[in-house]
């Protein structure tokens, strides 16, 4: 009886040793069905960025000459039809997003934080057991490899891996070198999701951004995205839809239509700030 | 005195060629990574190795650089200690062929009794599989000297279409793409894994590197690249199912060979356009049609960069090609 009493508390100890390898949770839980808030950029997120609007993004010139290039029918080859938006990029879309948490049948420690995006029938998984990230041979998807933690009561994730993919879904690319820092900060039945992203190819500096969602009643919701790519126009084999340098006919729509200056179109991190505005202002009144 | 020049010249020009293939980065360790099925992706020998392992024993494509034989057989044989059969080049260069003589000689050919009790040699060494002109690049006439050991040549060549094999309960098959990358380039499909090795027709750590000097050209490199994509089926949204060992870098699925295909189809097209309006090589590379892709895709020196690729393919484009 001693004896087992003794396995007993030595088990406890072992287990409470093991437990406190994995950060433990504060009590904030996002489990549950959630839905967009499309308020904010919802001209971008919902009918589209116009061509050429690479304003308020901190791109650099070779994105820009990318996006110039960009020409819209390349979506049309079978190959792109399905392609989904990088994890950097899709929770600026209208899609429904499923949270869960994967718990270690023994301690009940959580294990991993489970997404499922609606957009694409993405799953994802956030890693909350202190794994390392997979070594650079490894294959890159488009949700990546997530690593989280709890710091207070945001959750903080840590994403590389990540396909080629978008800033902006008019050609302005973001690479597969780019990495992803997100918050996840509950408020009640709200959520905001904020992106830092990275990219040392396309990018001046990180590109922030901020995302709502609402909690949901799973019901009458589109949950599948089936996708099934065909030839939807004839080309010669192995054409590529794109733009010469210099020959990009939307070059000026969207700078005319708004009257600005192209040089505000095109973008880059000064376009970001408010001083820009400023700056515009005095360019407009020595015109 | 000519041939004497002559002769010294052809020995400098395989040296130089030699090394500088070998210049290609060597990592000092051996990373193995499993790839789907019975494929496993080797880096750091020199270009990337794969291996199919299973009851009957070892296939593996490519050996890395000469130097680094030794380090990728023991991690050959931390996957498998069944005997390695065959060795299957997806093209000539050194950083791919260097390990061929040590790793053959690690290896087995499996004979008839017969055949091994008259030939005592015949089981020594696994059988190495090429297209012929990887082996006609390897040796050498009579009297001249080789760019590679007697060890180290393809002994199973095939000269057109593709060459199949069976092995460890999968269809293998090594398909000729002309004048790609080179003109001996082999894609490696393993049809049960569904993995395809495509040798430096396909890499992610540079610009491709079209080798004119061996039978290369800027559209073999574009055929091959839309072979890989006929290839490629995803499991879902464009991801997964088929995944593709490159030459060189990660891992990867067909919408990494896409992005590949519409980078070097978009330059080739510029560089097209180019040469059409007159403008020279120099005044091409001048007008900097690379940049939107430089950062991700040129390499600090050797052969991937930006410079060495604009050239191939402005070359490719107004030279006519070799005759294969």
């Amino acid at each position: 009886m001693r004896s087992v009493f003794l396995l007993g508390i030595l088990s406890g100890i072992v287990y409470a040793q093991s437990a406190g390898a994995i950060a433990p949770s504060p009590g904030v839980d996002l489990s549950g069905n959630w839905a967009p808030l499309l308020h904010e950029d919802f001209p971008e997120r919902i009918p589209g960025p116009e061509l050429v609007n690479f304003a308020g993004l901190p791109v650099n010139d070779a994105a820009r000459a990318f996006a110039l290039s960009w020409d819209a029918s390349r979506l049309t080859l079978p190959e792109h039809q399905c392609q989904v938006h990088v994890a950097s990029y899709i929770y600026r879309g209208p899609l429904q997003l499923r949270i869960w948490e994967e718990r270690d049948p023994q301690s009940q420690r959580v294990i991993a934080i489970r997404q499922y995006i609606q957009n694409y029938e993405q799953n994802r998984t956030i890693w909350m057991d202190g794994r390392p990230h997979p070594p650079e041979g490894a294959v890159h998807t488009w949700m990546g490899f997530s690593t989280g933690k709890w710091e207070g009561n945001i959750l903080t994730v840590y994403t590389t891996h990540m396909k080629d993919g978008w800033v902006r879904r008019n050609g302005l690319p973001v690479s597969d070198q780019a990495t992803l820092i997100e918050h996840f900060i509950r408020h009640g039945n709200i959520f905001t999701h904020v992106s830092i992203v990275t990219d040392p190819n396309y990018l001046t500096e990180p590109l922030i951004k901020t995302q709502d969602f609402n909690l949901i009643i799973p019901e009458g919701q589109n949950w599948v995205y089936p996708c099934s790519p065909v030839v939807e126009i004839q080309r010669p084999r192995g054409a590529v839809p794109h733009y010469l340098p210099g020959e990009n006919p939307f070059l000026h729509e969207f700078a005319d239509k708004f009257k600005i200056p192209l040089e505000a179109a095109l973008g880059g991190a000064e376009t970001m700030y408010p001083e820009y505005q400023t700056k515009l202002k005095a360019a407009a009144a020595k015109r | 005195m000519k041939k004497i020049l002559l002769t010294a010249a052809a020995i400098l020009a395989i040296v130089v060629a030699t090394e500088a293939q070998q210049a290609a980065p060597a990592n000092s360790e051996i990373t193995t990574l499993h790839v789907q099925g019975n494929v496993y992706m080797l880096q750091g020998a020199g270009g990337n190795v794969a291996v199919q392992v299973g009851d009957m024993g070892v296939v593996v494509v490519d050996t890395g650089l000469a130097q680094n034989a030794d380090k990728l057989i023991a991690a050959i044989r931390k996957l498998s200690d069944k005997p390695i059969q065959y060795i299957i080049n997806t093209h000539v260069h050194a950083d791919h062929t260097g390990g061929n003589d040590a790793v053959r000689r690690a290896g087995v050919t499996i004979t008839g009794a017969n055949v091994a009790g008259n030939l005592t040699d015949a089981t020594q060494g696994a059988q190495i599989i090429a297209h012929e002109n990887v082996l006609n690049r390897m040796s050498a006439p009579t009297g001249q000297t080789a760019s590679a050991p007697f060890g180290a040549w393809p002994t199973i060549t095939y000269v057109t279409g593709q060459n199949e094999l069976y092995f460890n309960d999968e269809p293998i098959e090594a398909r000729w793409q002309p004048a790609a990358h080179t003109d001996g380039d082999s894609l490696v499909i393993f049809r049960r894994s569904d993995v395809v090795a495509t040798g430096d027709i396909f890499v992610t750590t540079s610009y491709p590197f079209i080798d004119l000097e061996r039978g290369g050209s800027i559209q073999g490199e574009i055929d091959a690249l839309n072979n890989i994509l006929d290839i490629a089926i995803p499991k879902h949204e464009e991801e997964g199912g088929t995944y593709i060992i490159p030459g060189h870098g990660r891992i990867c699925d067909e919408f990494d060979v896409l992005e590949f295909r519409d980078m070097v189809t978009i330059i080739r097209d510029r560089i097209q356009n180019g040469i059409k309006k007159g403008m020279t090589l120099d005044q091409i590379k001048a007008a900097g049609w690379t940049k939107d892709y430089d950062a991700r895709w040129s390499a600090k020196q050797g052969f991937g960069t930006a410079d060495n690729f604009v050239t191939a393919v402005y070359k490719s484009l107004t030279v006519p090609a070799k005759k294969q």
